[in-house]
């Protein structure tokens, strides 16, 4: 989406060293604040959105001001939390994590055990945004998703595809543009959906294997497996890959800007990855934290995010005031592909060999 | 200057190189080797411990034909980069001083560019939609025009384009101090030109030859983008695979491994051809 979750799905080497200078300097920036909280949000993009539409009006709203902090993408800003939190730091109150670390932060208790009850708007949140503990203990409340769906050039393509399965046409034959990682293609959980019925296949290794070999098939279809998202669009919006996987809310303003692209919700669905408001247990300003993640929970926020940061809501969509053409914009009906983040955390050396081998070997 | 601030002088400049020899190289390659023995941990970072594992998961068929691919590719570069390097400075020192200038400047400029503004640029010099297939079906040499990238053709071209202007770099000076009169000699001696050429001014630059195949290789070993950018997947080299572990992977201790292993098994090769070059002469 935009710039920013992109670089922080899929790394260059330049994004890499911007965020790492920025984190090294980071720290000197956070002794400073005293009597604010520090919300962490990927740099760039989502920050300067941010810092333009959000927290001006929560601290009008709640008296709470906000210390923006710029994350580095990755997993590095986990690594940095954990580190501060054994110094008894917190670099930012509440970070907006991608979900495999966020997971990962889960497994060492990283994250603050949240009060349900000082935030009834958690109740407008569908359950695959709330995460809990075992003992059932929430640690981290949705805070912006994104869909990547089936996209294609409408030059070369007059009809829309309707189904993912249009991935194995051997009509498309060289020319798709897919992801090229295992843990930002989410390709394991399209396959899974498309042709096992879901996704509850890729619980074992047996099941990831069948997944896998299907998805061989869709090697001789595939031109480029991308890691610079710059690449693909601009193949696709010149018609040299013709179709692929892509994020929706940027097809649509490639579109909107005359680009002869368009991105469909395959009726399996299309991918919704996300990021989740998680606090330290090392902040000290839990209650705040809970006013923040409470007040980004409201419908008229979500709706705001919809329409000037392009993502998709964490909540249900009656509750939103988007009229069908501002929902479109960032999101479907269709219910969406989840992806199985708990296997990348769980099996996720294996999983990256193994991907390596299908589309290297 | 009295002798003891003679000798305290020539420490002195002994050790700038050297603490920088240490500051940027030893001890960056020490933590390399060190983090190559440290134990990955899933779902976090590594921890301090001597293994053997991360060394263990290299030596697979798998990586074995990534590392092949590695060498072939920076091997094939080198040598192609080298024949068309050489008849081309032989042809420049031909030229007028100014006309040389002017020439090697031009060349040289390459290097001026980024990796990444040169794959991009080859990559849509070679597509379908806007590449020199167009100007091949104008011409009517082709029926449509079409796509000749990615592709191990597209990938070799990227890396000649930056292999050139090295081997040009270190030939052309070799080439220019050479003698005039013996290729001179082999004609009046009743050689055809081709005959001269390869029959003197070859053999004498061999040394050169083989120092630009040398660092052509090892400049394209390094190579981790236009693989991405003009390759497919089975010409990803091992630096490609190196940057998914260690950036999108977290895997340090392996990333280390790899690259370990990759620098020694590169330097055992230019020593070996250096060791060769040697003999030779």
């Amino acid at each position: 989406m935009k710039t920013s979750d992109k670089s922080h799905m899929n790394l260059s080497r330049r994004t890499f060293l911007v965020a790492t200078t920025a984190a090294l300097s980071a720290p000197a920036v956070l002794r400073a604040s005293e009597g604010v909280l520090k919300v962490g949000t990927y740099g760039g993009y989502f920050q300067d959105s941010f810092d333009s539409y959000i927290y001006p009006d929560f601290a009008a709203a709640t008296g709470i001001s906000v210390e923006s902090i710029g994350e580095p993408t990755g997993e590095a800003w986990l690594v940095q939390l954990e580190a501060a939190a054994r110094a008894g730091q917190a670099p930012a109150d509440v970070s907006m994590m991608a979900q495999t670390p966020r997971l990962k932060g889960q497994k060492s208790e990283l994250w603050a055990r949240l009060d349900e009850s000082s935030m009834p708007n958690l109740e407008n949140v569908p359950d695959h945004f709330v995460h809990r503990y075992d003992d059932g203990a929430v640690c981290g409340v949705g805070a912006v998703s994104w869909y990547i769906t089936l996209v294609t050039n409408t030059d070369s393509h007059p009809e829309a595809p309707t189904s993912w399965k249009a991935l194995w046409d051997p009509a498309n034959k060289d020319s798709l543009g897919l992801l090229a990682l295992v843990t930002n293609s989410f390709l394991l959980e399209v396959t899974a959906t498309t042709w096992f019925g879901g996704t509850d296949i890729l619980d074992t290794e047996e099941g990831i294997q069948q997944v896998m070999d299907k998805l061989a098939e869709v090697k001789p279809n595939v031109r480029l497996w991308y890691r610079d998202e710059g690449q693909f669009q601009q193949a696709l919006e010149t018609g040299e890959i013709p179709m692929g996987q892509y994020y929706h809310d940027v097809t649509g303003l490639a579109a909107a800007d005359g680009k002869p692209v368009r991105s469909t919700f395959p009726e399996e669905g299309g991918i919704l990855d996300s990021g989740s408001w998680s606090v330290s247990k090392a902040s000290q300003r839990l209650d705040e934290a809970q006013v923040f993640v409470n007040y980004m929970c409201q419908p008229d926020i979500q709706s705001k995010l919809s329409r000037f940061v392009g993502t998709a809501p964490v909540i249900n969509r009656e509750l939103t005031d988007l009229s069908d053409e501002e929902f479109g914009a960032v999101a479907s009906d269709i219910p969406p592909i989840l992806p199985r983040y708990d296997i990348y955390d769980l099996r996720s050396d294996w999983l990256n060999q193994k991907w390596t081998e299908l589309i290297a070997g | 200057m009295t002798s003891a601030e003679r000798v305290g002088s020539s420490i002195l400049t002994a050790a700038i190189p050297a603490a920088m020899l240490i500051c940027f190289f030893v001890l960056p390659f020490s933590i390399m080797v060190a983090v190559s023995f440290f134990e990955r941990v899933q779902g976090a970072f590594f921890e301090p411990a001597f293994v053997l594992s991360n060394y263990e998961r290299f030596l697979s068929p798998f990586f074995g034909s990534v590392l092949a691919t590695s060498l072939l590719l920076a091997a094939g570069a080198s040598v192609v980069s080298v024949a068309v390097a050489y008849p081309f400075a032989w042809m420049l020192v031909q030229f007028r001083r100014r006309g040389q200038t002017l020439i090697l400047v031009f060349v040289l400029a390459v290097l001026s560019l980024s990796e990444v503004i040169i794959g991009f640029a080859w990559s849509s010099l070679l597509s379908r939609t806007a590449g020199i297939g167009n100007l091949l079906a104008f011409a009517g040499l082709v029926d449509a025009p079409r796509s000749y990238t990615p592709g191990l053709a597209a990938l070799m071209l990227g890396l000649c384009y930056l292999g050139l202007p090295y081997a040009v770099l270190v030939i052309y000076p070799a080439l220019s101090r050479l003698d005039p009169a013996i290729p001179e000699a082999a004609r009046m001696l009743g050689a055809s030109p081709l005959r001269a050429f390869l029959g003197t001014v070859v053999p004498l630059s061999r040394n050169t030859i083989s120092g630009a195949l040398i660092l052509v290789f090892v400049f394209s070993l390094g190579a981790y983008l236009l693989p991405q950018l003009l390759g497919r997947p089975q010409h990803w080299t091992l630096s490609v695979h190196i940057t998914d572990q260690a950036i999108f992977q977290s895997n340090l201790p392996f990333a280390a491994a790899m690259a370990v292993l990759f620098l020694m098994i590169s330097l055992l090769l230019v020593g070996v051809s250096m060791l060769l070059g040697r003999q030779r002469s």
